[in-house]
């Protein structure tokens, strides 16, 4: 190529690359995701224990941190691997193995509350939450198993320690509408 | 009467089904122990009514339906021994086994009627009273499917007599032998769920059959009742496909037949319900084929519900060789059975004791060629190489592109592929990974929604704990409460 | 006890990969057999050069990639590959230039992707299109018909048409010239009936369906005949286009690879049209005599986009 070309054909190929760079970030920010609607889309593959495994208070701050970049998504031991290949596949990322300083993957578990050492103290009533187990001072506490989400944190406050995890048989779900008469 | 194929893809088959008819239709005694399992076929149980010590007559209702499940009667009088998990087809379930006193006592039923008198609830009644389930295999209540239809409003009853699948040919003998009461049955059932159109399907690789039928039409006419004769294709005996091919409308995809129109019933029902409605007695036996190189003497019997499969066998001449497989349903869709000591059921319509020169082996697996006749054959129009990939990855959004959901897993993708890839069990095992997927997100859903209940009703509890703090603090001061 | 296989169904057709592949190696015996007719043996030397380079390339990968050798090579997908390979180059090509195609066939069109049923692209066309486009010159001297082992460098009918069109001879005055038979070409023709033949023997014994080869034949023909209409002294007819070069042979053999088709029928119609019509385009203006190769590779790059819009109608969904 003679020196006649070179510098002509230089700038075109910058200007080229400058007019692309260009459409692309005009393109990019016109067509950003709402970051509401990430969090949204990010809570909706979490398991919804609640169980603060993670290190927050809770699956939807999770997603919050997620979304924000803050957190990274190995960080849910009751998704186990399934959740974060969902999220590594919503978020464009590569997939690892869940993080074993938050927790050891396991199968689902639900509590079960030992009815022959329970002194009816109703700690546990509000540590549960979803609300999942019933009961009343000096009256039998109860977890209803369809609507336990395995996230032991009724365990602590049980000064019996009457409280254990077992595994989850196969129950079909009651659905938010029985939830409203529970 | 016949019309050209209307269905995509299939397989003509060899149909091996000449051999139990060089016998007649076998009636067994009712068994001496009778195991009546709670599920016959259905996939729900009904729910038992009986204790182990009672007494029971043929006719006792012994279990109650609902649901997915018919009512269940006991064939045999004599007492309740236990109630037990047994192997039933399918796996185990639970089970109520009845030991016969060999008296033959029989319940007193709902009386003979004339079913022109009776209304289409009154009929409906009956045939529910009857306990009367699907006996082309699904086993589900038909007074429930002709509710529904009912209240749908359909306009045509499509009568099943295909019977597409070699070896079983039960719905054969049946109307060789009974036609007046398939043709009666088609009556009743027009009646009861309001259809005013009925057309019998038979394929014409069955001519005895269709002459019986035509003969019990002409000799008894009957408004709104043709036959109709179709080409020997399988699977064109699966319900949808059947419907297209008799009334040229599609069921929609995740929709059922009423929503078109239509209701299908197996011909073995419609005899049912024929002779259950006219003597008022309920459903404790059906016919069954029992057939395969394994057996000496294949033939089509009629058996009590509950009778063994080892006591259908004996009636045939016994097994030619212990170690032979058994075989729920044909070649393509049916089921390997636990052993002889498993029951027949209302769902169940062929035992094939099976040698290996009426199987053949799986080779080993290749990779996917793409050659496509996986494609060509399929009736519902799937391309199964790509649901192969996308049910392997689960990935919910192939799946539903190529269609996992219309896979009626009647195996001729299977049949056909040259690399011996073993599709319909893929598929069934993404399908089952995809229904606890989907119960597991509900699960999530359910638990996300009682969550924010939860912090809904603390932060108002705190928020009611302040206001109620900010009173007393003003009560305290002596001011007005309604001032800060 | 149970049947042989875990869950239904428990019949099988008997078609297995093996016996689909020695089919296409039965149905190219006419092929072969007509060029060792006109070329002597070197064809077969060829054949037999390439057939154990991809067997030993073949047995190199799965190594390679940790899986058994032996069941990968018995089912003979490999041979297929060798032969059409083999069968398409020129028959004087040095031996050495033909198993460096093969080996780049195998190993990177093939293996490279994940092996069998994995590979986007035709492996021959790949291992082809690599050495025409590296050694243009040895891939286009084909001796003349009866040459035997002496290589006299002669010109393929699609060579002398190319030519001869820039030189701006009339149709008629080249057609006239001593390359030509009847015709196509004095012995081109001869492989294209018996690449028919073979290809006919496949779709009678249903190893391969007719959406592909009629598309490409009908691909090729048609806008050749519009052309021959339009302007006889620049464009060839139908026939001369569907008996020259690897028309035949394409459409039997080469784009009926089923890894590397579109998936659906009538996917693959559209992709065997796109070919012909291609093959058709790059004959009549590109720079090289035949369009075969380039037809085939650049519409398996078509056939993601061909497989989105061609998903056949479900049962039950709106027609």
């Amino acid at each position: 190529m003679s020196d006649g070309t070179l510098l002509p054909a230089l700038g075109l190929a910058a200007g080229l690359a400058a007019l692309l760079g260009a459409a692309l970030g005009l393109v990019a920010s016109r067509l950003r995701t709402d970051a509401d609607s990430l969090v949204e889309r990010i809570d909706a593959l979490l398991p919804q224990t609640q169980c603060a495994q993670c290190r927050y208070p809770g699956c939807r701050p999770y997603a919050a941190a997620i979304a924000s970049g803050e957190a990274d998504i190995d960080r849910c031991p009751p998704g186990g691997e399934a959740t974060v290949r969902a999220l590594a596949e919503l978020l464009g990322r590569m997939p690892r193995p869940v993080d074993p300083q938050y927790g050891p993957t396991r199968p689902p578990l639900v509590a079960r509350i030992d009815e022959d050492r329970c002194i009816g103290c109703a700690l546990c009533l509000p540590a549960c939450p979803v609300d999942a187990i019933v009961g009343a001072p000096r009256f039998m506490h109860t977890v209803i198993e369809m609507q336990c989400t395995g996230c032991e944190l009724c365990l602590p406050p049980c000064p019996v320690d009457c409280i254990g995890m077992v595994p989850l048989a196969a129950v079909a779900p009651a659905g938010p509408a029985a939830s409203e008469a529970a | 009467m016949s019309r050209p194929a209307v269905m995509r893809g299939g397989l003509r088959l060899e149909a091996c089904k000449t051999r139990p008819f060089e016998q007649p239709l076998h009636v067994l005694p009712a068994p001496a122990i009778a195991i009546l399992a709670l599920d016959q076929g259905s996939g729900e149980a009904a729910t038992p009514l009986v204790q182990p010590g009672d007494t029971v007559r043929v006719g006792t209702r012994i279990a109650a339906g609902g649901g997915a499940a018919a009512d269940l009667h006991s064939p045999v009088s004599g007492a309740v021994r236990e109630l037990a998990r047994l192997a039933v087809p399918g796996g185990v379930g639970d089970c109520v086994v009845i030991e016969s006193d060999g008296r033959d006592d029989r319940e007193p039923g709902l009386g003979t009627c004339d079913w022109r008198s009776l209304t289409a609830e009154a009929l409906l009644e009956r045939i529910a009273a009857a306990g009367i389930a699907g006996l082309g295999g699904a086993a589900f209540p038909t007074a429930a499917k002709l509710a529904l239809a009912r209240s749908a409003g359909v306009d045509w009853l499509v009568l099943n007599g295909a019977e597409c699948e070699p070896w079983i040919c039960c719905d054969d003998a049946l109307m060789r032998q009974r036609a007046k009461d398939v043709v009666l049955g088609a009556q009743i059932m027009l009646a009861a769920c309001g259809a005013a159109r009925c057309t019998i399907a038979v394929e014409d690789d069955k001519p005895a059959a269709i002459a019986a039928l035509e003969a019990a039409l002409a000799a008894a006419p009957a408004a709104g009742l043709e036959l109709l004769t179709l080409p020997a294709v399988f699977p064109l005996g699966a319900e949808a496909l059947l419907i297209a091919a008799v009334t040229g409308r599609e069921v929609p995809r995740g929709g059922l037949p009423p929503d078109i129109g239509v209701v299908c019933q197996n011909v073995g029902t419609a005899a049912a319900v024929s002779s259950c409605v006219r003597d008022g007695m309920p459903l404790v036996s059906r016919i069954v084929t029992v057939t395969g190189s394994g057996v000496r003497q294949p033939a089509n019997v009629e058996a009590c519900i509950g009778t063994p499969v080892a006591a259908l066998i004996a009636a045939c001449g016994g097994r030619v060789d212990a170690s032979i497989s058994l075989i729920a349903g044909g070649s393509l869709t049916g089921r390997a059975l636990a052993g002889d000591a498993v029951p027949l059921t209302k769902g169940l319509n062929c035992v094939l004791v099976a040698t290996g020169d009426d199987l053949s082996p799986r080779s080993p697996e290749l990779p996917c060629i793409r050659c496509g006749d996986c494609a060509v054959a399929c009736p519902v129009g799937l391309l199964p190489q790509q649901l192969h990939v996308a049910a392997r990855a689960d990935d919910r959004s192939g799946q539903d592109r190529f269609g996992l959901d219309a896979c009626i897993e009647c195996g001729c993708c299977d049949y056909v592929c040259p690399s011996a890839i073993p599709l319909t069990a893929r598929f069934r095992a993404a399908r089952t990974r995809r229904h606890l997927h989907e119960q597991e997100r509900r699960r999530a859903a359910d638990a996300r929604v009682r969550f924010e209940r939860h912090q809904r009703r603390l932060a108002e509890q705190a928020e009611a704990e302040r206001r109620a703090f900010d009173a007393a603090r003003s009560h305290a001061r002596g001011q007005d409460p309604g001032e800060s | 006890m149970p049947p042989a296989a875990p869950s239904p169904p428990y019949v099988f057709a008997g078609f297995t990969v093996p016996r689909v592949m020695f089919q296409v190696l039965l149905a190219l015996a006419p092929v072969l057999a007509v060029l060792v007719y006109l070329h002597g043996p070197m064809p077969l030397a060829l054949l037999v050069v390439a057939a154990l380079t991809a067997l030993a390339c073949e047995a190199l990968a799965l190594r390679l990639r940790g899986r058994a050798a032996k069941p990968a090579l018995r089912d003979g997908s490999v041979l297929v590959t060798a032969a059409l390979l083999a069968l398409a180059v020129p028959p004087g090509l040095p031996w050495w230039l033909l198993a460096f195609g093969t080996a780049v066939a195998v190993l990177l069109a093939k293996h490279a992707y994940g092996g069998l049923g994995q590979n986007p692209f035709n492996p021959a066309m790949v291992g082809y299109a690599v050495l025409l486009v590296s050694f243009p010159l040895e891939m286009t001297l084909w001796p003349a018909p009866g040459a035997g082992w002496d290589a006299i460098t002669g010109a393929t009918a699609l060579d002398t048409l190319r030519t001869g069109l820039r030189e701006s001879y009339t149709m008629q005055e080249i057609l006239a010239g001593p390359a030509f038979g009847r015709v196509g070409a004095s012995g081109g023709e001869w492989v294209n009936l018996a690449a028919l033949a073979g290809g006919l023997y496949l779709l009678a014994r249903r190893v391969i369906r007719w959406h592909i080869p009629v598309a490409v034949l009908v691909g090729l023909a048609v806008p050749a005949a519009l052309a021959h209409l339009l302007d006889p002294g620049a464009h060839s007819g139908a026939a001369f286009h569907l008996a020259s070069g690897a028309a035949m042979l394409g459409a039997f053999f080469i784009a009926t690879d089923p890894v590397s088709a579109a998936t659906s029928d009538r996917g693959r119609l559209v992709f065997g049209a796109g070919i012909g019509l291609l093959t058709w385009i790059i004959r009549s203006w590109g720079g090289f005599p035949d369009g075969v190769a380039f037809a085939v590779l650049l519409m398996n790059l078509a056939v993601p986009l061909i497989d989105r819009y061609t998903v056949p109608r479900i049962h039950g969904e709106p027609r």
